[in-house]
């Protein structure tokens, strides 16, 4: 077993453990600290993908953007300490039936497809490569994406909005 | 050996010839390479303890540590760290046991991962990533969220403020200083840090200044310098640990070395804002050297670039301390607005001009610069005109 491997079962575990603590665990601060190592242990799988630029913006992102968002979310919903709010809710039956139904399947889409996967391009430098693919051949969605990410913006101001 | 670069080469070598696996040896240097960014970190930190009661002493017409050590109280950061360590750990009743010990681990583990990419001197650096910059913007972030998970657990509304306002600043002033620093990424082309220092090696601007990134980026510079400081809750963006308001902010409830990880990763991320300023504005390690009698040319060059990165960099925190100790606190609210008013267009301002000068030539740049001036020119004349309208008075 080669030491990439290694580190991948290493980073797996940590994310698949962090990930289990989010969804299963009582406390809700400590779900959303939880959430933030999942969110790292992601970004350390890129880095085995060779996608360094993901990674750092997903840390950037995610981490730094994201998880402190859930975090004021949290702080600024009073009691919410307080109550033991339940973890396991009533549909639990038909959504373990939907969740291994859809682990079966793309369990068998990912086996069936691997010996078509080829691994990662081995770019010298992907970021160089981004940054011109966006510019270049995906312009348009790139300038969709942000007329998306305005309008949401507009939205939550107009919510936010005191009459 | 020519460069700290051969050296480990030359290591590398040695371990070979020994039959060491290629494993054990990265491991042996990376835990070199770790224990000597945490010796640094640790040294600086109390040099800089110290530096600042006696910046600060002196700004106030006073002396500062005097005593401990003999000459200027030099000892007083080791009594000060004994201290620390030898005080009682408590931990407040209705406290997040996990949260609250892990969060100043968390802090402190952003702040020393951030010193993965700095340039010490050619060649002298753990990890030159070719995304640089863009991984010590992302680690920086993870202070933010330590300093979250340490008000929350602490059980205290002060603390909680603390952190709130902290959170806020700090992710307000995260966007101008990501955009700021494009400004240096474009002219040099890459973002790994030893390409950004080599661009700015060539040339020199107006023949006689050095080719440093900071004389055509100076608006980015200022930029990144003010956005820096608000990351550090250095004052004046000191809300967070607002010492006269909130009692200490976010680390109230901590105590002993619980409170030293704080203290120290504050430290170690001033140092670590003002590299990066160093870095992308300053040249980096560049400066006049001289070939050192009995050592080789690289050798010399390496250890003259050590020197002056140094110099550079503590040249910077002097200015931090100096700003801290003259220029009264920002309110909340005057600080949002200054972050997302004043410092984002600007920052996009300085952005777009850099893209346009580098597309079309320095052409664009007079004409650009004749363009504002006009326009600052007339918003200046109806300011006064209407100034003086509201008044009533003809002043002549």
């Amino acid at each position: 077993m080669d030491i990439k491997l290694a580190i991948f079962y290493i980073l797996a575990a940590f994310t698949v453990w962090a990930a289990g603590v989010v969804v299963l665990g009582k406390n809700i601060v400590r779900a959303a600290v939880a959430l933030i190592f999942s969110f790292c242990g992601v970004a350390g799988l890129y880095v085995l993908l060779e996608a360094e630029f993901l990674a750092a913006v997903q840390v950037l992102i995610y981490v730094g953007g994201i998880t402190i968002l859930l975090l004021f979310a949290i702080m600024l919903t009073s009691r919410i300490g307080a109550g033991t709010t339940r973890v396991i809710n009533d549909q639990v039956v038909l959504s373990a039936l939907v969740g291994a139904g859809l682990l079966f399947g793309l369990g068998y889409a990912v086996l069936r497809g691997i010996p078509a996967l080829t691994g990662p391009p081995h770019l010298p430098e992907t970021s160089p490569f981004l940054g011109r693919a966006l510019l270049t051949t995906y312009a348009l969605p790139f300038e969709v994406v942000s007329v998306l990410l305005l309008a949401g913006m507009v939205g939550a101001i107009v919510l936010a909005r005191k009459e | 050996m020519m460069t700290f670069a051969d050296l480990v080469q030359s290591l590398y070598a040695f371990a070979m010839a020994w039959g060491i696996p290629y494993v054990v040896f990265a491991l042996v240097v990376m835990a070199i390479q770790v224990g000597a960014v945490i010796g640094y970190i640790s040294v600086a930190a109390m040099f800089l303890i110290w530096w600042e009661r006696k910046i600060s002493a002196h700004i106030q017409v006073r002396f500062g540590p005097m005593r401990v050590g003999g000459w200027h109280g030099w000892a007083q950061s080791i009594a000060d760290g004994l201290k620390l360590l030898l005080k009682e750990d408590i931990i407040p009743r209705g406290a997040d046991r996990v949260v609250f010990v892990l969060a100043p681990m968390v802090v402190f583990a952003a702040s020393l991962a951030a010193y993965v990419t700095i340039p010490w001197a050619p060649g002298l650096i753990v990890r030159d990533l070719n995304i640089g910059i863009l991984y010590m913007v992302s680690i920086s972030s993870l202070t933010v969220v330590g300093i979250i998970m340490a008000g929350w657990s602490s059980n205290n509304k002060y603390s909680v403020l603390g952190a709130m306002r902290s959170a806020a600043q700090a992710v307000s002033y995260e966007v101008p200083m990501v955009v700021a620093l494009l400004g240096p990424v474009m002219l040099a082309g890459s973002m790994r840090m030893g390409a950004l220092v080599e661009a700015q090696a060539q040339g020199a601007w107006l023949g006689i200044l050095p080719g440093w990134f900071v004389f055509p980026q100076i608006l980015a510079f200022l930029i990144y310098f003010i956005c820096a400081l608000a990351e550090c809750n250095r004052l004046p963006f000191d809300i967070p640990e607002a010492e006269s308001e909130l009692v200490a902010g976010f680390h109230v409830e901590y105590s002993g070395m619980r409170f030293a990880i704080f203290f120290l990763a504050e430290y170690a991320n001033m140092f670590t804002v003002s590299a990066i300023a160093t870095t992308m504005f300053l040249g980096g390690w560049h400066g006049p050297w001289i070939t050192l009698p009995g050592l080789s040319p690289g050798l010399s060059q390496g250890l003259f670039g050590l020197a002056w990165f140094q110099v550079k960099c503590y040249f910077l925190i002097f200015v931090m301390m100096w700003l801290r100790w003259t220029l009264a606190r920002l309110r909340v609210d005057q600080l949002m607005d200054f972050s997302w008013k004043v410092l984002l267009p600007l920052s996009f301002a300085n952005l777009v001009i850099t893209g346009w000068v580098l597309v079309a030539g320095t052409q664009i740049l007079l004409m650009v610069l004749g363009v504002l001036f006009v326009v600052a020119l007339a918003v200046g004349l109806a300011g006064r005109a209407r100034g003086r309208a509201a008044t009533g008075t003809a002043r002549g």
